[in-house]
């Protein structure tokens, strides 16, 4: 089972197919948008629908380690560096959106704004500490930047799905209403949780081994 | 298929859409104001409101409910010379927490809301208090057409036609007490019928309140009907509060009991998150919610995609009539 698991992630289709699956909800986006589907407010629903994209690839992409260590199926590791791109495809159209339909790409009311409110500027943080990552995703910037930096630098994107939850659980404190927030948050968290677990087990086991060999 | 057979029996005509008596007896009034030519001036306004109201489609019923006739209004500011809103967008893009928190759910679920029988419990500092039924309530004044502006404290707006006649006809029927300062308006909060009444994001039943100067102004409207229908369900039927100067929240839905207090009474929002809305809660372009700017809006099915947001006005363009009401307070402080 696992073995025909990793052929099939490993056959030449299995990348095509995941970006035109990642891709699926932005062409149904563009679709509804065109054709009056969105409902009575059509931008509010483009802004909303776009950051819940955000919050889902970033679920994605912060599973693709923990399950393939767990799973035993290192040909994930082929489709970390599209989700992640696809997290920062989905966070610049959210951003687009609420520019562009919000503020009507004002850049004095944007940047006001993003000092008035708390939440757009935790948002607003999370995108910018992600263009980076997107700017180093290449296989040059890589080697530029030395393997042990360059995943120090894409550690940030812990500190982003930290802020994206923030971002989503203040929008919707107003209505108090926090179900959607607890699964993105429990989700996010238990990735994140076992990272941390994972960590502390590797630092527990080498001083160990180290006392011994002292023996 | 709609073939009639003798099975059907007899097709009574909906009570609605039967000429009312007095209506039909008034038409010689009508006739003789005419003769005497004193309805020269009187008649001029009826016409000139009738084309607007066909060339607006303020009368087009959109033929979903039972039809609720009215006559355009005569209160200064009631019919704002706007697009209404489309029937579609106002009857399916709600705020009605009992029936979900999404904008889609009350059109959803609110089927399950029993309308009928209906009472609406007087009580408090009154002289008359008890409970009037929804028919005797729908008698109680003369229906009346207002075209108002519907500012969410959201940020969006709509622009829709109410049938209802003033508040203010029912609170000199129940006769308050000199002591009377405020008026509570208890809504519906019935967990067999509103599957989010129970859930914390407020505590139920919904209550809103006014100041009884405010609740007496005549553009507070006792609404029954909008589009010339009765109201949908998920717009508050049978019967609701429409306040046009302040945020929405403030005209509560499916109105229950109607209490006159010489206290400020608890709002349900203003409970939930005091630094957030106040208890007048008018519309007010200068004072943002700690949130979100509140000095533009968007209007439901008008602005499109790409358009710059629209300048909220002051107390939602009805300063003019209700200014006075709040001369001298710092509507800063009371906001």
């Amino acid at each position: 089972m696992r073995v025909v698991l990793n052929q099939r992630l490993s056959s030449k289709f299995a990348k095509p197919l995941a970006f035109v699956l990642a891709l699926l909800p932005f062409v149904w986006l563009v679709t509804a948008a065109a054709l009056d589907w969105l409902g009575a407010n059509p931008a509010e629903a483009l802004e909303r629908s776009t950051g819940d994209w955000t919050l889902r690839m970033l679920c994605v992409v912060l599973a693709i380690t923990p399950v393939r260590t767990m799973a035993g199926l290192p040909a994930l590791a082929r489709f970390r560096r599209m989700a992640g791109l696809f997290v920062y495809f989905y966070a610049v159209l959210h951003l687009l959106a609420y520019s562009w339909f919000d503020m009507g790409f004002d850049l004095a009311d944007i940047a006001k704004d993003i000092v008035k409110r708390p939440f757009i500027l935790v948002g607003f943080t999370a995108i910018v500490l992600l263009t980076p990552l997107a700017l180093t995703s290449f296989n040059r910037a890589i080697r530029a930047l030395g393997g042990r930096r360059w995943q120090l630098l894409h550690r940030l994107v812990y500190v982003v799905a930290v802020l994206a939850v923030v971002h989503f659980f203040w929008m919707r404190a107003g209505k108090n209403n926090f179900a959607e927030v607890a699964v993105y948050a429990a989700i996010l968290g238990s990735l994140l949780g076992w990272r941390v677990a994972t960590a502390v087990r590797k630092k527990a086991s080498q001083p160990s081994s180290l006392m011994r060999s002292q023996l | 298929m709609l073939i009639k057979t003798q099975g059907n029996g007899f097709n009574h005509p909906v009570a609605s859409e039967i000429t009312d008596r007095a209506h039909y007896e008034g038409r010689r009034d009508i006739l003789k104001l005419m003769a005497t030519g004193a309805a020269g001036g009187v008649m001029a306004s009826w016409a000139s409101r009738q084309a607007l109201a066909q060339t607006a489609g303020l009368v087009q019923r959109p033929g979903k409910l039972p039809a609720l006739n009215a006559k355009p209004s005569m209160v200064a500011g009631a019919t704002t010379m706007e697009k209404p809103t489309a029937y579609k967008d106002a009857s399916s893009y709600n705020n009605f927490y009992e029936f979900g928190t999404d904008k889609a759910d009350p059109a959803a679920n609110a089927h399950t809301l029993k309308t009928s029988p209906w009472t609406v419990g007087i009580e408090g500092l009154v002289k008359k208090p008890g409970k009037l039924g929804l028919e005797d309530l729908l008698k109680l004044s003369a229906m009346e057409e207002r075209l108002y502006r519907l500012r969410c404290v959201e940020g969006w707006s709509m622009v829709i036609p109410w049938v209802g006649y003033s508040l203010a006809d029912l609170i000199r029927h129940v006769e308050p007490l000199g002591n009377a300062k405020y008026v509570e308006f208890v809504t519906l909060a019935d967990p067999k019928t509103m599957p989010f009444v129970g859930s914390r994001v407020l505590d139920w039943p919904y209550v809103e309140a006014l100041r009884l100067d405010e609740a007496m102004h005549p553009l507070t409207l006792l609404a029954f009907g909008m589009y010339g229908e009765i109201l949908p369900n998920q717009n508050g039927a049978p019967v609701r509060l429409v306040v046009p100067w302040k945020y929405g929240f403030k005209s509560g839905k499916s109105i229950v009991k109607i209490r006159f207090t010489d206290k400020q009474p608890a709002t349900a929002w203003n409970k939930a998150a005091a630094n957030e809305y106040g208890f007048y809660s008018n519309v007010n372009p200068n004072v943002d919610h700690p949130r979100w700017s509140q000095a533009t809006e968007r209007r439901i099915g008008e602005d499109g995609l790409f358009a710059k947001k629209r300048k909220t006005l002051m107390f939602n363009g009805y300063e003019a009539q209700v200014g006075q009401l709040y001369a001298g307070m710092d509507l800063k402080k009371l906001f």
